[in-house]
């Protein structure tokens, strides 16, 4: 179980997310929908603490996954996997090393340091990768550079890296809003896949209320940092979303159309030292 | 050709010519202005520092045959009739001599080798968007030290400290490129994308792997490239360093100028220009073959 206790991150004044509570049981499926701004991104960065909150805590199994440090914090990112929008694969090494990446925090002591930083993986290891990828259809791309797949390919790679994570959690900051509706839904296939059939429990978050219906279990909707609404898809009715966002449906669906065309995602201009 | 007063009012054209006109010849004033200025403190400049470095014209004009005289007693006899003894007498001691160029580039390759790898080292640290602050402040402050200390001087403290001989000339090119080129591989780290780094962290990743799967193979291009040109330097670094007894063909010129044995001079110098030569264009080739592969990637 996943709990988040009235956490809060604030910009300066700014305040990006507010006091957001929520339980989320194993297994679930959850969308995080709402418009740019909203702080869906920072929500889900504080969950494995890319971005520290301000204030309140994450819980994991009754773990305070907020006071972790060190070594012990690396292990929670390992359980907690995190997809991203521009798919942050390393463009210039192969498929199946960028997927043997999730298991680099699986790999114990002093030798396997060094054989990591040798690229020295087992041939366990590389068959697990090429195992998560041939779900995907992706094992004959193995030895391909990851900068020759299409969009929809690559986040499929990035999933099969958060899979060697071995993950209870996958955290997904807008895995579809750089592909075409073709790739989204390939992408969004494999994430409820992998929530299905491992039984992870995924929290992503979404533009589109659309993806958000046909593939999660429960909705959070979020504006101005703040959960305006969390329930199931069917009752999230056109009524409800008006009464939030103070739109009818179809111009929620323009307005998310307009904003993931605009801009990806800013990176950071300095590597967060955590 | 337009005379400036006779443009401003008779150009036709109306208002928005001569405003325009005008702004043109205010501006032309204030370049002419600064140029005058900024002309006459480098002339200024220029002349204070001949002084003090005692440049003279007539010192200039009085030593310039001298130069010319030394450099005629280095050629050698060649004559047509004799030609085949007369080369090998002037390359009496090749065989020494490209041993001796051999040791040099050896010395060359080695220092930037150890160099280079002691620099990557440095250069995560180094890196202001990778590291703390603190870390970069401390790992800068060790390769300006580095880099800041000619190569023959540390060549003089190691023959001192480890005895004449190329050990000496290899520890001081590789301490020197150390400096030199952590400095350079730091700033290639810092144009890397930071999104695959954060993706390394975000798997559980510690800093060092995300510095070896996220940054390294995004910088190796550059890396390479600063690499060869580094060991095109060395190599004529190196070529000087037998000067302080530090190995390499420095130390065979350097007895040749002392015993006054012009033709050796030049047998060496021609050598060496030779072998600088084709490292030269052989790492030029080689740069060229890595950047433009990673274009040809790219594209």
């Amino acid at each position: 179980m996943l709990e988040l206790q009235g956490l809060t991150r604030r910009f300066g004044d700014l305040v990006a997310v507010d006091s957001v509570r929520l339980v989320i049981p194993d297994g679930q499926m959850v969308g995080v929908i709402g418009r740019s701004g909203a702080g869906k991104s920072t929500l889900l960065r504080m969950v494995n603490r890319l971005t520290e909150p301000s204030e309140g805590r994450v819980l994991h199994e009754g773990q305070d996954v907020t006071a972790l440090r060190g070594t012990a914090l690396r292990r929670w990112r390992t359980d907690c996997a995190m997809i991203f929008q521009q798919f942050n694969l390393v463009q210039r090494l192969d498929v199946l090393t960028n997927v043997l990446v999730g298991r680099l925090n699986h790999r114990p002591g002093l030798l396997g340091t060094v054989t990591s930083l040798l690229k020295m993986f087992t041939a366990e290891e590389r068959a697990m990768a090429i195992r998560a990828l041939d779900r995907f259809d992706l094992a004959a791309s193995a030895l391909q550079r990851a900068d020759t797949l299409s969009g929809g390919q690559q986040q499929r790679v990035a999933i099969c890296r958060a899979l060697l994570q071995e993950p209870k959690v996958i955290l997904a900051d807008e895995p579809i809003a750089s592909l075409d509706p073709r790739n989204a839904r390939t992408v969004m296939d494999a994430l409820r896949q992998v929530n299905r059939e491992d039984g992870i429990t995924v929290l992503t978050n979404l533009h589109h209320l659309d993806t958000a219906r046909q593939y999660c279990d429960r909705i959070v909707a979020m504006q101005s940092g703040r959960v305006m609404f969390d329930g199931t898809p069917a009752e999230l009715t056109g009524a409800r979303l008006r009464e939030i966002y103070g739109v009818s449906e179809d111009e929620f669906e323009d307005q998310a159309s307009e904003d993931t065309t605009m801009r990806p995602r800013p990176v950071a201009a300095r590597l967060a030292v955590a | 050709m337009s005379t400036p007063a006779l443009a401003a009012g008779a150009l036709p054209g109306g208002e928005a010519v001569r405003a325009a006109e005008q702004a043109w010849l205010r501006r032309r004033r204030g370049r002419r202005l600064s140029f005058t200025v900024w002309g006459a403190l480098f002339l200024l400049a220029l002349g204070a520092a001949s002084e003090i470095g005692e440049v003279s014209l007539a010192r200039l004009a009085a030593g310039l045959p001298m130069a010319a005289d030394y450099i005629g007693r280095t050629i050698p006899t060649l004559r047509w009739a004799s030609l085949g003894e007369d080369l090998a007498e002037w390359m009496w001691g090749l065989d020494a001599w490209v041993l001796l160029l051999l040791d040099t580039i050896l010395i060359a390759y080695t220092g930037t080798v150890l160099g280079a790898a002691a620099a990557l080292l440095l250069s995560f640290p180094a890196a202001s968007t990778l590291a703390p602050r603190w870390a970069v402040g401390a790992s800068r402050r060790v390769l300006e030290l580095a880099r800041t200390v000619p190569t023959l001087v540390f060549a003089l403290i190691f023959v001192y400290a480890f005895g004449l001989g190329p050990l000496a000339g290899v520890m001081a090119i590789a301490l020197h490129s150390m400096g030199a080129l952590g400095k350079l591989f730091a700033e290639v780290h810092e144009n890397a994308d930071l999104r695959p780094v954060e993706a390394v962290r975000a798997a559980g990743g510690s800093w060092g792997e995300a510095m070896r799967f996220g940054v390294l193979p995004q910088s190796l291009p550059g890396l390479l490239s600063f690499g060869l040109l580094r060991f095109e330097i060395n190599v004529r670094e190196a070529s000087v360093l037998g000067i302080v007894g530090a190995g390499g063909i420095g130390e065979e010129l350097y007895l040749s100028v002392r015993q006054f044995s012009y033709p050796d001079i030049s047998a060496i110098l021609l050598l060496l220009l030779a072998t600088v030569t084709a490292i030269d264009l052989l790492c030029a080739a080689l740069r060229r073959r890595v950047i433009g592969a990673e274009n040809l990637r790219a594209a």
